[in-house]
């Protein structure tokens, strides 16, 4: 029995991946853009760092890199990060620890010039596309400040897929 | 000291008397990680926003082209309704007006019917009084007066019109230019009714002139409100700047599309003395509107695209205008038993004939007297072809193929099956004769209805029901065979408002922002100079939406296509009882929620994620396992007064929503926005045949008698339409959507006419429903 849950277990991982997979397979081809790949990765629960990212993708891309992933490819080593739990998700609390961090007088809000500044200087840096995006969401229009403790729980709300 | 931070400070704290924190300088290697933790989680969320995204844009792209296909139900049925009537009866009359081809030899009888000169403007009327020919400021004046929503008099419509017939009757199939004459044109694609993106793209761009030369390709009309009025102002401009201003048709300006997607409904509400009349115009100016344009030898601009037959050549030289629909082929000359002439039709409808309007207010798919027609009705079937109706070889070709269209939805507009074996060698003229008019057709239909598609290869479209998929290698034929080297088309609605593909050799460029809903797309046009070098712009209409954030606009735009979605899931109640009943055997009412995905996609057949969508569609499940009657409970309540009617009518009712609307307008000839009791029977029986089903006498009239509110005899149509709407209990009762968990964030479903929040818990837009 134990092994019929745990065979039923690795299929509908395997449902999982495909379902993700086919969203973004625009020709119905089992591709997909490369570039595509890290939302897939993250839509299906995961946070890979960029660094993480591009093992992954070194690791599943062609011998001649063709811009497109084949999900036959893609299938084992995504099962393999699901069921071993890898690229895990950061716990909520440490992610509002990490803007308490960067709000050294504990204001309990962050500019958006300092916040801009960390996160596109510093870790895995954002384009500038990804920064003005994230403060469109972020920033409190009337006082121009990020109420980071808000902001965290709308990113922590909706539930992973 | 300070506040920002210093690469390679210790870690310190500052404290106030009271033992708080009041500043910490901390190392370069916290931050970093703190701020690679803020990175991983906000790309995280990027993420799954944008699965969000897509799988919203699916659905309501494949309920859309899923709509589509009633198209051909709608068709195959009144083609029953025409085979099954004798050519005595009144019905066949009716039925007729909509399959009427416009005869070219009747020109000067067709001048007389847009005849205007007898309608007199009151003092009162504040509007534009038009005089012709028509100049810019006059156009302008018109642009002005629709934007602080005025109505443009019948009478001056009419003659606008007859003024765009005569000039659109010499205009080419394709429209050749230059960008040499005016420096650059413009190119508009989709605008569907929406008033609000032309006032836009006139106001970004200027309004056309002499140095200003537009492109407009098709869609102007159905969906939106204000389709007659963009129409007006295109027309308008047409008539002010011939040279510079140029119109290709879609396949929305057609009058059986418009008779389902809202044009009709829209000239009719607008227009109640002369609405009939002005849509019988427009049905020959839309069959007049050339069908491409082609700018300085290299660009072609259609509405829908190209296959791998597309002949330009062959598109040249045909008479166009005998294609008034793609839903309905030309029939051959020789077949009269259908088509009532041109002259009855005006002597029906002008003022003043012997027909009054009152003698014709009864006129319908019933005999005059009440009830004989059931008796004779019930003798016939879909089988029973031969018994009173004398046919032609070619109403039999059309009868057989139609037949085979039945069966096979997708294939019936664009495949020939020809029957040849039962033609005699001295028919083979004839039959080379209606090849060349099918082949016509199709060329017309492919520049239409089609849409590019991925990989190689040109297939039929059978998502749309007409046209084709064509491929990348078809595109780069067919740029070689004519020496081209873009095809810019309209025909689908893109997020950003346009989109290349087929490696930048083809554009998708459509003009209607907020398509789906408010916030889910830009429109965008597109200007092209001597260098044939794209410049975009893009738009979005309503104000709101610039200041919603990407996340509220998706909310928002998911929110609607859930709905949607819900109401499919709905409409197809039956067939997925059955499905989830299936995977449950032993009847514990409980399936897994791995089969109820797989009867989904079985049922439903939309090309969605159903896993997905699981989470959206689905609140509570125990252990797994899903309590289907329940879902089904939640999903939706009924109307009271509809309780004690079956279910399966009710869920036939609600499927063929569309079409029996659509029935029902045609069937009201007076649009008066009634239609009696026994019309509203006697349709409802016919589809019943069509369709099949085994539902009883006394059900219907039990529907018919429970819909009759004000026991009058007359039925609303309106009314009617409007009970189908979806209640969902748990909306009801915790007065808060049920897919937004957090409200504070979301402003709600907005009535975009006035901008204002609307009240709950009667309000249209939210899917509440005060009973009638």
């Amino acid at each position: 029995m134990a092994e019929e849950r745990a065979l039923a277990g690795v299929s509908e991982v395997q449902k999982k991946i495909r379902s993700a997979f086919d969203v973004f397979d625009h020709e119905q081809n089992q591709t997909v853009d490369v570039r595509e790949i890290g939302t897939i990765i993250r839509s299906l629960g995961r946070f890979p760092t960029e660094a993480e990212l591009h093992d992954v993708i070194a690791e599943i891309e062609e011998e001649e890199p063709a811009g497109f992933i084949r999900f036959e490819k893609f299938l084992p080593t995504m099962s393999r990060i699901l069921m071993e739990n890898k690229l895990r998700p950061v716990p909520e609390d440490l992610l509002l620890q990490a803007f308490e961090v960067l709000d050294q007088q504990k204001k309990g809000h962050l500019d958006p010039e300092e916040l801009s500044r960390y996160l596109t200087q510093e870790g895995d840096p954002f384009s500038q596309e990804e920064m003005e995006e994230m403060l469109s969401a972020a920033l409190d229009p009337e006082k121009n400040l990020i109420f980071y403790r808000d902001f965290v729980s709308m990113m922590t709300a909706d539930e992973p897929w | 000291m300070g506040c920002g931070v210093t690469k390679g400070g210790e870690f310190h704290k500052r404290y106030d008397k009271d033992g708080n924190i009041i500043s910490v300088r901390i190392s370069a290697a916290i931050t970093i990680r703190a701020a690679v933790l803020i990175q991983r989680w906000y790309r995280q969320y990027v993420a799954r926003m944008e699965l969000r995204r897509r799988y919203t844009w699916n659905i309501f792209q494949s309920i859309e082209y899923a709509g589509q296909q009633d198209q051909i139900k709608l068709y195959n049925f009144l083609g029953y309704l025409v085979d099954n009537f004798t050519p005595s009866s009144n019905e066949r009359n009716l039925i007729s007006h909509i399959f009427r081809e416009n005869e070219v030899c009747r020109d000067i009888e067709w001048e007389r019917f847009f005849d205007y000169r007898h309608i007199e403007v009151p003092d009162i009327y504040s509007g534009p009084r038009l005089t012709f020919p028509l100049n810019a400021d006059q156009a302008a004046d018109l642009v002005e007066a629709f934007r602080s929503k005025q109505q443009l008099h019948s009478r001056y419509v009419l003659q606008l019109l007859g003024e765009t017939w005569k000039l659109l009757r010499v205009l080419p199939n394709i429209n050749r230019i230059s960008t040499c004459h005016s420096k650059e044109i413009t190119i508009c694609g989709d605008l569907h009714g929406q008033l609000e993106d032309l006032l836009l793209i006139f106001y970004k761009n200027g309004m056309p002139s002499m140095e200003k030369a537009y492109v407009f390709n098709g869609d102007f009309v159905d969906r939106g409100k204000d389709s007659i009025e963009i129409l007006l102002i295109l027309f308008a401009f047409l008539l002010v700047y011939p040279g510079e201003v140029h119109l290709n048709r879609g396949n929305h300006e057609d009058h059986i599309i418009n008779l389902r997607y809202g044009f009709t409904k829209e000239v009719l509400g607008k227009y109640k003395m002369h609405g009939k009349r002005i849509l019988k115009l427009l049905q020959k100016i839309f069959s007049w509107l050339p069908l491409a344009t082609v700018i300085d030898q290299k660009v072609l601009i259609v509405h829908g695209g190209i296959s791998d037959t597309t002949d330009l050549a062959l598109v040249a030289r045909v008479d166009r205008h005998k294609y008034v629909s793609s839903l309905r082929p030309p029939k051959r000359r020789i077949s009269h038993s259908v088509r009532a002439s041109v002259d009855s039709d005006m002597d029906e409808d002008l003022v003043g004939s012997k027909y009054s309007i009152l003698n014709r207010r009864r006129a319908s798919l019933t005999y005059a007297r009440p009830f004989p027609a059931r008796e004779s009705f019930q003798h016939r079937s879909l089988q029973d072809f031969s018994s009173t109706v004398a046919r032609t070889m070619e109403e039999e070709l059309e009868i057989r193929r139609r037949q085979a269209a039945m069966t096979r939805p997708g294939y019936s507009m664009s495949c020939r099956n020809l029957n040849t074996s039962m033609l005699s060698p001295s028919s083979s003229d004839s039959l080379d004769a209606f090849e060349n008019v099918q082949n016509e057709w199709k060329q017309i239909l492919d520049l239409l209805w089609s849409d590019p598609m991925i990989p190689d290869g040109c297939v039929p479209n059978e998502v749309r029901g007409g046209g084709c998929y064509w491929g990348p290698n078809v595109t780069e034929e067919f740029l070689n065979k004519h020496s081209m080297q873009l095809i810019i088309r309209s025909h689908e609605c893109k997020q950003d408002g346009y989109e290349f593909c087929h490696n930048r050799k083809v554009l998708t460029i459509f003009s209607a922002s907020n398509y789906y809903e408010v916030g889910s797309n830009r429109g965008a046009f597109v200007r092209l100079g001597p260098d044939l070098v794209p410049y975009f712009i893009q738009y979005q209409a309503n104000s709101m939406t610039r200041e919603m954030s990407v996340r509220q606009s998706l909310r928002r735009t998911e929110h609607s296509a859930l709905k949607v979605l819900r109401e499919q899931l709905f409409a197809h109640k039956s067939d997925l009882m059955s499905a989830f009943q299936q995977h449950d055997k032993e009847n514990t009412g409980l399936i897994s929620l791995s089969d109820w995905g797989s009867a989904m996609s079985q049922v439903l057949h939309l090309d969605l994620p159903w896993r997905m969508l699981r989470s959206q569609l689905i609140t509570t499940t125990t252990d797994d396992m899903l309590d289907y009657h329940n879902w089904f409970r939640n999903l939706a309540i009924k109307e009271k007064s509809y309780e004690h009617i079956e279910q399966t009518l009710l869920d036939t009712l609600y499927k063929h929503r569309s079409t029996l609307e659509t029935i029902f307008r045609i069937v009201d000839t007076d649009n008066s926005g009634f239609i009696s009791f026994e019309d509203f029977r006697q349709t409802w029986k016919l589809l019943n045949a069509y369709l099949k089903m085994e539902i009883s006498e006394e059900s219907i009239n039990d529907l018919v008698v429970s819909i009759d509110t004000n026991k009058d005899g007359n039925i609303d149509i309106d009314e009617f339409m409007e009970s189908f709407r979806l209640v969902d209990k748990n909306m009801l009762e915790r007065g808060k959507s049920l897919f937004m968990r957090r409200s504070e964030e979301y402003d709600g479903p907005q009535d975009e006419t006035t901008n204002q929040p609307p009240q709950t818990p009667t309000n249209k837009e939210g899917g509440f429903l005060a009973p009638p």
